[in-house]
């Protein structure tokens, strides 16, 4: 038994670590779930408050389906730059990537829409298995996430999901190009977090505010990373509406990719690498 | 009183240390004032788009939600050390310094790292208690003065206390538990909205589990002059914010077993 003791200890040490990177998963899974629960409550409270002619022109189960896509799906907003960007600015390592007989625009922009898929496949999952089928089965249906409502809109969806992953990685390209300038992740990411937040409808859905600012809130480009999606989604945008969304999207995915790779190459042509 | 003037030392030396980038922390501070303030903009567009919540108006959730995070700030600037105690003390070995030093733990790790970023949280909590107190046209009495100073220290206590808890099962757990963010951070977003609006159970946790809705909730009752809409007797509301030190004296306790069973893990 003696003998086999630190064998024991360094097996159960690594175990304990390896068990606390899955708990940080699962911890993040449960917040997820706890903020989603939080605020559909509250959606709900103020729907049965209130009279039906001051309600949005959404019904509250398109609201809850709307809240757990937006919590399932929110590692394809673009919440900051590629740590490996910033890695790489920090330790020199980006003069590799200056060599690459590759488009350096889009290299980096294929590697920030696989890094965030990734990360969003297996939380988007878990969160259909517990927020739609297990939510289900414990009869809170209307607060459930619910299926597209037909395969229109499920095939809407699809080419809407596909265009929001690639104005985010349109987004967070733009946050890249502006760590390659200031070498500061934290502060770049900052800056935007506050409007991503509030204009993308992952705050409150763009429908919930006031009824003047709809127009304007639906054409500005934040709306394309989560408002648009996901009311294609629920179906509260269906027909002309759910095409123009598509539209703009598309329109926004354009722009900043032009905006990005002009900016890039500007800052490109007096880069200081750091490091040996 | 020793203890106390070591506390400001401790306290003063990190914030020295803090303002050697001035432009830093500023920007951290910054950083926490507008990230909370933001729901601030998801209660007014809520009440801009539905009106009134069950009687509950816009000034009423601000006094709920600036006193939660005034609260939950200044426990936050006190408890880093218990926060990071599992990947920064326990997983290097420098918990045992700590415990070779002829002062308690708890004194140790509160002076360990007061971080000025949290007072951007404060900030927030108080500009949200200004909204509050102008919608509302609240006439801030002695009185209600002293609620409010009651209800943040059983707060200040009650989430101290989460974070005590969360150090404790770093003891078994060697890495610091992302999962109490669900109880810290999102207590302060439950704590937000009155608890009348929400399901039992959810009720039922935020009383009984994790007293947050005592530290919260029912104090602001008293402090709106308000009856609760679910039946709880008034005297209750001024009671309540003791159940935040009931918490802190049970969270001690979990922690002296984590300590007890500590064996140095560094090398």
């Amino acid at each position: 038994m003696e003998i086999a003791r630190p064998y024991v200890a360094a097996f159960s040490a690594r175990f304990l670590l390896m068990l606390q990177y899955r708990a940080a998963a699962i911890a993040g899974f449960l917040t997820q779930c706890w903020w989603g629960a939080i605020k559909i409550m509250v959606y709900a409270a103020f729907y049965r408050a209130s009279s039906p002619s001051t309600h949005p022109a959404m019904t509250l189960a398109q609201v809850a389906t709307y809240t757990w896509l937006n919590q399932g799906l929110l590692a394809l907003m673009p919440w900051g730059c590629d740590p490996e960007v910033a890695l790489a600015m920090r330790t020199g390592v980006v003069m590799y990537d200056r060599l690459r007989p590759v488009d350096a625009y889009a290299y980096w922009y294929a590697r920030a829409a696989a890094f965030m898929t990734s990360r969003a496949l297996p939380r988007a999952i878990l969160m259909v298995l517990v927020t739609g089928v297990g939510m289900r089965l414990l009869g809170f249906r209307e607060l459930s996430w619910a299926p597209p409502p037909n395969a229109a809109q499920s095939a809407l969806f699809v080419l809407s999901l596909v265009l929001m992953v690639s104005l985010s990685s349109a987004f967070m390209m733009l946050l890249n190009i502006g760590v390659v300038v200031t070498l500061n992740d934290r502060w770049v990411s900052q800056s935007m977090n506050p409007l991503l937040v509030v204009l993308s409808g992952s705050l409150v859905p763009l429908a919930l505010y006031p009824d003047w600012a709809q127009r304007a809130l639906f054409v500005q480009p934040f709306a394309g990373v989560v408002d648009i999606p996901f009311r294609i989604y629920s179906g509260n945008l269906a027909g002309v509406p759910a095409y123009q969304g598509l539209a703009l999207q598309l329109f926004w995915t354009v722009v900043l990719v032009l905006v990005g790779r002009m900016w890039m190459e500007h800052v490109m042509r007096r880069l200081e690498v750091q490091g040996g | 009183m020793n203890a106390i003037r070591l506390l400001i030392r401790y306290g003063s030396a990190s914030i020295r240390a803090q303002m050697q980038y001035p432009f830093n922390a500023i920007m951290l501070g910054i950083g926490q004032f507008t990230a909370t303030m933001i729901d601030m903009i998801a209660i007014w567009a809520l009440f801009a788009r539905f009106g009134a919540l069950d009687g509950w108006r816009l000034g009423d959730i601000a006094m709920f939600f600036g006193l939660v995070s005034v609260s939950f700030s200044i426990a936050d600037f006190l408890s880093r050390g218990f926060d990071v105690l599992g990947a920064e003390f326990i997983k290097t070995g420098q918990l045992d310094r700590l415990l070779l030093r002829p002062r308690t733990m708890t004194l140790q790790l509160v002076g360990n790292d007061m971080r000025l970023s949290r007072f951007g949280r404060t900030a927030q909590g108080l500009l949200v208690l200004a909204i509050g107190t102008v919608n509302l046209h609240f006439d801030w009495t002695i009185a209600k003065v002293a609620i409010a100073l009651w209800t943040l220290a059983g707060g200040v206590a009650l989430f101290f206390g989460l974070m005590v808890i969360q150090g404790a099962i770093s003891f078994w757990t060697v890495e610091s538990l992302e999962a109490m963010n669900v109880l810290t951070y999102g207590g302060v977003q439950a704590a937000q909205f009155p608890l009348s609006i929400y399901a039992r159970w959810f009720r039922t946790f935020l009383i009984f589990v994790v007293p947050i809705g005592c530290v919260a909730y029912f104090p602001v009752l008293a402090l709106l002059g308000k009856p609760d809409p679910l039946g709880t007797p008034a005297w209750f509301f001024l009671v309540s914010p003791l159940a935040g030190f009931a918490f802190l004296g049970v969270s001690f306790v979990a922690w002296g077993l984590g300590l007890g069973k500590y064996t140095s893990t560094g090398s």
